[in-house]
């Protein structure tokens, strides 16, 4: 009790819970902020935008597990994702399941999946496990496109609203659909925080550091590892079937190694290793996103010479870049900077004093 | 029968493309640890620059179109060397960061060359002969299978006999075995680095021109596409091995092209599935040594 309270008191704990409440409120404020919202915070345009924002820092989040925790590099993590929309996706449509009962399914299936091409892809360490995550989601990407009788193909896996509660349906209630996802995000960031803090956590950051070191402890690597990938794949499953409900379908681009990339972008703008950093990185991403689009269409762009107006009226030329500059010269990401300038600040009123 | 030869040359043509890539991706591996993921656009680059010069003075002969593959060998092993001097360098040593710093090149250069030569398909041709078939035990079968393999052969004999023969190919070789080792004679390895980048982009490059002949055109995503079928064959022949990438090369494109026919298109499967069992049973490849 005594350390809940403290917890509870802590103010970083405080902060959270206000910002929490802050973002609890945003559907029934009238806040419009022009320029990053198409519309006020009530409406629907601005509430799905935020859910959508929300659900990828989740999935940032889940994915902090493997490379800031574990320090393991995946390019497959996207698949669980897949699994978790497509899945869902696919009960929904093939049965006449309710939407509850079906996503303990998947949850269980994506629990299932997870540990078992966990033991196999964390055979070989390093880089070898980054290719080896990227063939596994390279074949799940072609189980979904071969088999359109299930997933529908390149057209997308429309979301069957048959037995989806009422509450969760329509434009009108993206309001319901928006509250969900900030559960989910905090659901997601105590869990990444839980299992960091875990004696697994404390293991597999170790083995992050140090790998024959903590042999040498006969700490054996694999264990933790597979707790972490499969904690991590699961959190990607709950996204990924929230995200059904929210867009009211999925689309093979969910398990392509590009959204791999833009997670491990967004980890590594945000900070390697960084909890917040992972969560707001996330978010600021699908915002930014739109913004950098709308930049790159922009006429001012089409009218600068033709050597810059090319590279810069594509958007991903400019996040490469950006990612590029972030990794060679911000190694500790935005997270890092934001840390470096408050202990420098610190460190001059010290000074002073 | 017909139908056999064809798909085993099909595949063995596909297997020479993987080779291109894979052979520059295990080699860099295996002497720097760094997991390139750029390798797919030094290929599409390559294929790019190839198709200039065919638009400029055409590749209908036999000097043009070699004109063209030594275009796009040059221009994969430019843009390779310029990658290891100023975005490898500067991280020497810390792998995942060099990792992620080809993610980085790898988006940036895809969306550049989409950019420059738009995203659709650019359809090229090449000398009259290689749109026509040869017949082989009754097999029809088109004669840029034949100029895919002889092209595959053709690097892997000279990246042989480079890293055999010559000065740089033993320091290669030795930094492959031991980095620290050839570091503490007072070797420096720095210019080697360069050396394997150049190479294995070279080789990419020229892959992106016959690629481009296999598929009839070129686009920006052609490199991606087979930098994960390479990606597969580098670790099931083993990080770091020549002949290994070249035996799992020809094992994947021929297994690939056989599924695909007689086990009803399920070729990318059975090739996750190939490496799954050699993960599990034999986690250093094929021909690989150590375990990294």
């Amino acid at each position: 009790m005594e350390r809940i309270l403290s917890f509870i008191k802590r103010p970083s704990t405080l902060v959270s819970i206000g910002l929490i409440a802050v973002m609890a409120l945003l559907p029934v404020l009238n806040i419009s902020i022009p320029g990053i919202l198409p519309g006020p915070t009530w409406s629907p345009g601005s509430l799905q935008l935020l859910a959508l924002a929300m659900l990828i820092g989740s999935m940032a989040l889940s994915y902090h597990l493997l490379l800031g925790v574990a320090g393991l590099l995946s390019f497959g993590h996207a698949l669980y994702l897949a699994m978790g929309s497509y899945g869902l996706g696919i009960l929904l449509r093939e049965t006449n399941l309710q939407l509850l009962p079906a996503m303990v399914i998947v949850f269980a299936i994506a629990l299932l999946a997870a540990f078992l091409l966990g033991f196999v892809s964390l055979q070989v360490t390093g880089i070898a496990f980054a290719m080896v995550t990227l063939a596994f989601a390279q074949a799940g990407s072609v189980l979904i496109r071969r088999n359109s009788q299930f997933t529908n193909g390149e057209e997308g896996l429309p979301l069957n609203i048959a037995n989806v509660p009422d509450f969760l349906v329509g434009v009108f209630n993206t309001r319901n659909l928006y509250w969900v996802a900030l559960i989910v995000m905090v659901l997601c960031f105590l869990a990444a925080a839980w299992v960091e803090r875990s004696r697994a956590g404390h293991v597999v950051a170790a083995i992050r550091e140090n790998e024959l070191r903590v042999r040498v402890l006969g700490i054996k690597p694999l264990q933790p590892k597979l707790i972490a990938v499969t904690a991590a794949g699961v959190m990607a499953a709950v996204v990924g079937m929230v995200y059904l409900v929210l867009q009211s379908g999925t689309s093979p681009e969910n398990i392509s190694a590009d959204l791999t990339l833009t997670i491990l972008v967004i980890i590594v703008l945000g900070g390697v290793g960084s909890r917040w950093g992972a969560m707001i990185g996330g978010m600021v991403y699908v915002l930014l996103e739109q913004r950098l689009t709308a930049f790159a269409r922009s006429p001012e762009i089409k009218e600068l010479p033709e050597f810059l107006a090319i590279p810069l009226s594509e958007p991903l030329f400019i996040l490469g870049t950006i990612f590029i500059l972030v990794v060679l010269f911000l190694p500790g990401g935005f997270a890092g900077l934001g840390r470096r300038i408050v202990s420098g600040r610190k460190a001059k009123l010290k000074e002073l004093s | 029968m017909e139908t056999l030869i064809l798909l085993l040359v099909t595949g063995l043509g596909l297997g020479a493309l993987y080779f291109l890539i894979a052979s520059g991706l295990s080699l860099i591996y295996g002497l720097m640890g760094v997991l390139n993921f750029a390798h797919g656009s030094f290929l599409t680059f390559g294929g790019f620059a190839g198709m200039e010069i065919a638009r400029r003075i055409g590749a209908e002969t036999w000097p043009q179109f070699i004109l063209a593959i030594i275009v796009g060998g040059a221009a994969g092993a430019l843009f390779a060397s310029l990658t290891e001097l100023l975005l490898i360098r500067p991280l020497y040593l810390r792998h995942i960061e060099q990792a992620l710093i080809t993610v980085g090149l790898s988006l940036a250069s895809v969306a550049l060359m989409e950019g420059i030569w738009g995203a659709d398909p650019i359809y090229v041709s090449g000398p009259a002969i290689l749109s026509e078939v040869t017949e082989i035990a009754g097999a029809r079968i088109p004669n840029d299978r034949f100029l895919l393999i002889f092209g595959a052969v053709a690097i892997l004999v000279g990246m042989l006999a480079f890293l055999r023969y010559t000065r740089f190919g033993l320091i290669i070789r030795a930094g492959v075995e031991n980095r620290s080792m050839v570091t503490a004679l007072g070797i420096d390895v720095r210019t080697a680095f360069t050396l394997v980048f150049a190479i294995g982009g070279l080789a990419a490059g020229i892959g992106g021109v016959l690629a481009s002949q296999y598929f009839g055109y070129v686009s920006p995503h052609i490199g991606g596409t087979l930098l994960i079928f390479a990606f597969i064959v580098t670790i099931i022949g083993g990080l770091g091995s020549l002949v290994g990438a070249a035996i799992a090369a020809a094992i994947v494109g021929v297994l690939q092209q056989l599924a695909n026919f007689y086990l009803g298109g399920t070729g990318d499967l059975i090739v996750v599935i190939l490496l799954a069992a050699v993960l599990l049973l034999r986690p250093t490849g094929l021909l690989g040594k150590r375990a990294h």
